[in-house]
């Protein structure tokens, strides 16, 4: 007997759906079996995780808080990955928005009505992550430089540079040696719609419709598609590679300039220590498991937050690891991504005969 | 006569003609390699049948065929690569089952295939080396240069065994692919078309290996459908067709001419029916066209040609004569080095491929999988694939995904598309329908010129067919095509007028009407037009 993979003749619409569900599911019974043997009840802690992401008001606003940045990287990086540029520098991006938000902030606030500050906060920081995610976009078109390594290694750049910051010449002079910028004048805070929970919420979730709609019923998301999908076809009707991932590059780096911006001026109110704590690599997580669609990136996001939040409300309830809910992330991704071959391939179990009796 | 056809080798040609003689003064008296009945079947496919291969040792064998002949096939059942349904193998006259390329390897017998197998970054000894069965762990690199340095100079085969692979040539390369097989003690080489990656200098060099080495007692089948080089290279020639043995000759007692016969296999061409119709102005004008292909060197030399409004112009050749470039530079995918494209009447040189498109050009692309469409799209954006820029199917920039609908519905029932739903994904269709959705999005796009390469390559009977008769079809409605085709009968029949190229230059014009195979054969092997009825 013989289990071969066997090419579906079309795609299974249903596999789409029930792919991401059993995986999570998979999923879920993998940590339950990692739980057993750390000797904690699996069913408890589930529901312990529940109650922390969801349990309470003040709570699910803590959750739609982790959401936001990873929606809104998540978009940034759907939007790369469509074009089969593998962009991980979405941390790099929001790291560089929030320098260039601060900045605006700390240095241009005499100079500008106080109207002013914040809208251009979030046009620089966007330019910012704009510009960060341009640099490996120029080097892959010009050079064919590995996006992989250049976006990678930019993240640094951008995170040390911002510790040299808040280290060093914008360390608040008040601050009693505490690693971080003077706390912004009020005016440029963004605000805030329910507990901690600010206005880049409604930012992620209109640009993740405005997104969807741009990629799917626009002239310009019909050839990312085509580039993305083959790359000799788009040549061949005409379509202008280079220019076209470089746009989509920098839009993919403003909309994480944007979750940087947003960070900075809805929860710190300043540059700090606990910027990047890894929203854009966590963004890679949630752009794939949503299939690079902007509608479920806002529910993947949603659902990885509540993961964070859940895993740090176990910890300070049950003595357990916060880290069980980063396991869990993991081990989400694994069944997602060997299950993704169902939806093109079906398993089938052949008996074999004795066809080859006579060879040999 | 001869002298008149082999236009780079024709020198090389007579000074080995002399070895031809060879075999018969040795007195050999079992082949060393004896292949009989060799039948191999791929689904819908009878890759070989019932060939038989015989190779004596000193002796070079030429496998000649068109395209898809089954040339490679067969000899990568004798080199491992696949097993043959049916038919024996025998090596120095004992039956020998080949399993797997070590097999073939442990009995002599090595295969240097046309893309060459090895590391860039390694050096010269180091890939010779590499794979071996019985290497030592931390093999002694001095012993090992010394041994290559030993054979290169036995059989002049020059490379320096410490450079790395990615700093040679071609030619160089193909030495160390070369050295590579003797090192293991090949006795049989198998070279798949040897010099089609190689400068004519350099296939004058590897004639003179193959003749040292077959002075040392080995043995060399070689693949081509080059005719000077089956005159230059070989002692006998087997010409395959459509998979079967077709005939064996001594490659001194045969001719051009003849081979280039066998080798097409059909003596009449058929024309399909063609209404006359009246042709209009030049679309197309090309003059003293070159260019280069991706390793720079020249790919296309002087080429001239004009098509006008509803004619057709073929374009025959073997493949590799800079067919592929002269489709690129029409369509904007490659630039020329010197020359004029002019379309209708327009300066079109070196252009971006959407300026070719807006002045009304369509491209059914020869690699329709890697150009044609995005398998990952569906059926009605493929269809869309072309015309998304203008209305009705756009208007300021959004998409009208219910025209784009109605659109592909009317293209998928004009051209018969085979496919459940417009939504389908095209990956999903089968090549004639994937080829269906191609033709039908640049046909419906077309304003008058049709660059068509392979349009029908690898189709069954019917979609062949369907394909051929839109070619006309549009013809008469007044566009002009370029087809570019490897199947003589489809040039004859559907083409007013054949171009044939050979190594980059055209070797002629002539009207179907009055082309035969042989003519078409003799030009395809680098004849003038001119000389051919000489």
């Amino acid at each position: 007997m013989r289990i071969v993979f066997e090419k579906r003749k079309t795609l299974s619409r249903k596999a789409i759906f029930l792919v991401p569900l059993a995986s999570f599911f998979i999923s879920l019974i993998l940590t339950a079996i990692l739980l057993a043997i750390f000797k904690a009840n699996p069913f408890v802690t589930f529901i312990a995780m529940f109650k922390g992401a969801f349990g309470s008001w003040p709570n699910f606003t803590e959750t739609l808080v982790k959401a936001t940045p990873l929606m809104l990287t998540g978009l940034g990086v759907l939007v790369a990955f469509r074009l089969k540029f593998w962009n991980i520098g979405a941390e790099g991006q929001l790291t560089l928005g929030g320098i260039a938000a601060s900045w605006v902030v700390l240095f241009w606030t005499p100079f500008l009505p106080p109207w002013m500050v914040l809208p251009l906060a979030i046009l620089v920081g966007m330019l910012a992550g704009a510009f960060w995610a341009g640099i490996p976009a120029l080097l892959k078109v010009r050079l064919k430089v590995d996006e992989v390594l250049t976006t990678l290694m930019l993240n640094y750049v951008a995170i040390l540079f911002a510790e040299h910051l808040y280290y060093g010449p914008w360390r608040d002079p008040k601050g009693f040696g505490f690693p971080g910028t003077p706390q912004f004048p009020d005016f440029t805070w963004l605000p805030r719609i329910a507990g901690r929970a600010h206005l880049g919420l409604i930012f992620a979730l209109v640009l993740a419709l405005v997104l969807w709609f741009v990629l799917n019923r626009t002239r310009w998301g019909f050839e990312l598609q085509v580039i993305g999908n083959n790359p000799g076809a788009a040549q061949t009707q005409g379509i202008h590679i280079a220019k076209n991932i470089m746009t989509a590059l920098l839009l993919a780096g403003a909309l994480a300039g944007l979750a940087g911006v947003c960070e900075v001026t809805g929860i710190s109110r300043r540059l700090q220590q606990g910027l990047s704590i890894g929203y854009g690599y966590t963004a890679i997580i949630v752009a794939w498991l949503a299939q690079l669609n902007p509608i479920a990136t806002i529910i993947v996001a949603l659902l990885i937050a509540a993961l964070l939040v859940g895993g740090d409300q176990v910890q300070m309830m049950m003595g357990l690891p916060a880290s069980m809910g980063l396991v869990l992330q993991g081990m989400l991704l694994f069944p997602m991504l060997a299950g993704s071959l169902f939806t093109e391939y079906r398993l089938r179990i052949i008996k074999t005969k004795l066809r080859d009796a006579q060879s040999g | 006569m001869i002298i008149s056809i082999c236009q780079p080798y024709a020198l090389c040609a007579w000074p080995f003609a002399n070895f031809c003689f060879r075999r018969e003064t040795k007195k050999v008296t079992t082949p060393i390699l004896d292949m009989k009945g060799i039948t191999k079947r791929f689904p819908n496919v009878v890759a070989n049948e019932n060939v038989d291969v015989e190779l004596y040792p000193g002796e070079v064998l030429a496998l000649l065929g068109e395209n898809g002949a089954g040339k490679s096939t067969l000899m990568n059942v004798l080199a491992g690569m696949y097993r043959a349904d049916a038919g024996e193998i025998f090596i120095r006259g004992k039956r020998v089952e080949i399993d797997s390329p070590r097999d073939a390897m442990r009995l002599g017998i090595g295969m240097i295939h046309q893309n060459f197998m090895l590391v860039d970054t390694m050096t010269v000894a180091e890939n010779i080396i590499l794979g071996l069965p019985d290497l030592p762990f931390v093999p002694n690199m001095v012993d090992v240069n010394g041994r290559i340095r030993q054979l290169s100079e036995r059989y002049n085969l020059q490379v320096d065994p410490d450079s790395r692979i990615w700093q040679l040539s071609v030619g160089e390369q193909q030495r160390v692919e070369i050295l590579k097989l003797i090192y293991r003690g090949a006795e049989i080489l198998i070279l798949d078309e040897p010099t089609a990656v190689l400068t004519p200098q350099e296939a004058k060099e590897l004639n003179g290996i193959l003749q040292q080495m077959t002075r040392e007692g080995k043995s060399a089948i070689f693949i081509t459908h080059k005719m000077e080089e089956v005159i230059a290279f070989s002692d006998w020639v087997r010409v395959l067709n459509k998979g079967r043995l077709v005939t064996v000759k001594q490659t001194n007692r045969t001719n051009p001419q003849e081979l280039a016969r066998l080798m097409v296999g059909r003596d009449v061409l058929f024309r399909l029916e063609k209404k006359d119709h009246d042709l209009g102005d030049v679309a197309l004008e090309l003059t003293d066209v070159s260019a280069n292909n991706d390793k720079g060197l020249p790919a296309l030399q002087g080429i001239s040609f004009r098509i006008h409004s509803g004619e057709i112009l073929g374009v025959a050749g073997v493949a590799g004569n800079g067919q592929k470039q002269l489709v690129e530079i029409l369509t904007g995918l490659r630039n020329v080095s010197g020359g004029k494209i002019r379309i209708f009447n327009e300066d079109k040189t070196n252009k971006s491929p959407l300026e070719i498109i807006n002045s009304g050009v369509s491209h059914i692309p020869a690699d329709r999988i890697a150009r044609g469409v995005a398998g990952d799209m569906s059926v009605a954006n493929n269809l869309a694939m072309k015309c998304y820029r203008k209305p009705p199917l756009v208007r300021k920039g959004f998409l009208h995904p219910a025209r784009i609908l109605d659109l592909a519905r009317r293209m998928i029932d004009l051209f018969s598309i085979d496919t459940p739903t417009p939504q389908t994904h095209a990956k999903f269709l089968s090549g004639g329908n994937i080829q269906k959705t191609i033709l039908a999005r640049e046909i419906d796009a077309c304003r008058g010129l049709l660059i068509a390469a392979y349009p029908a390559r690898g189709l069954d009977v019917g979609a062949t067919e369907f394909v051929r008769k839109q070619m006309i079809a549009q013809s008469e409605a007044g566009t002009a095509i370029l087809l570019v085709s490897e199947d003589l009968e489809e040039l004859v029949g559907v083409a007013d007028n054949i171009a044939v190229l050979f190594e980059g230059k055209v070797m002629g014009i002539l009207p179907s009407n009055k082309a035969d195979t042989e003519k078409l054969g003799m030009m395809m092997a680098g004849v003038k037009l001119e000389e051919t009825t000489a």
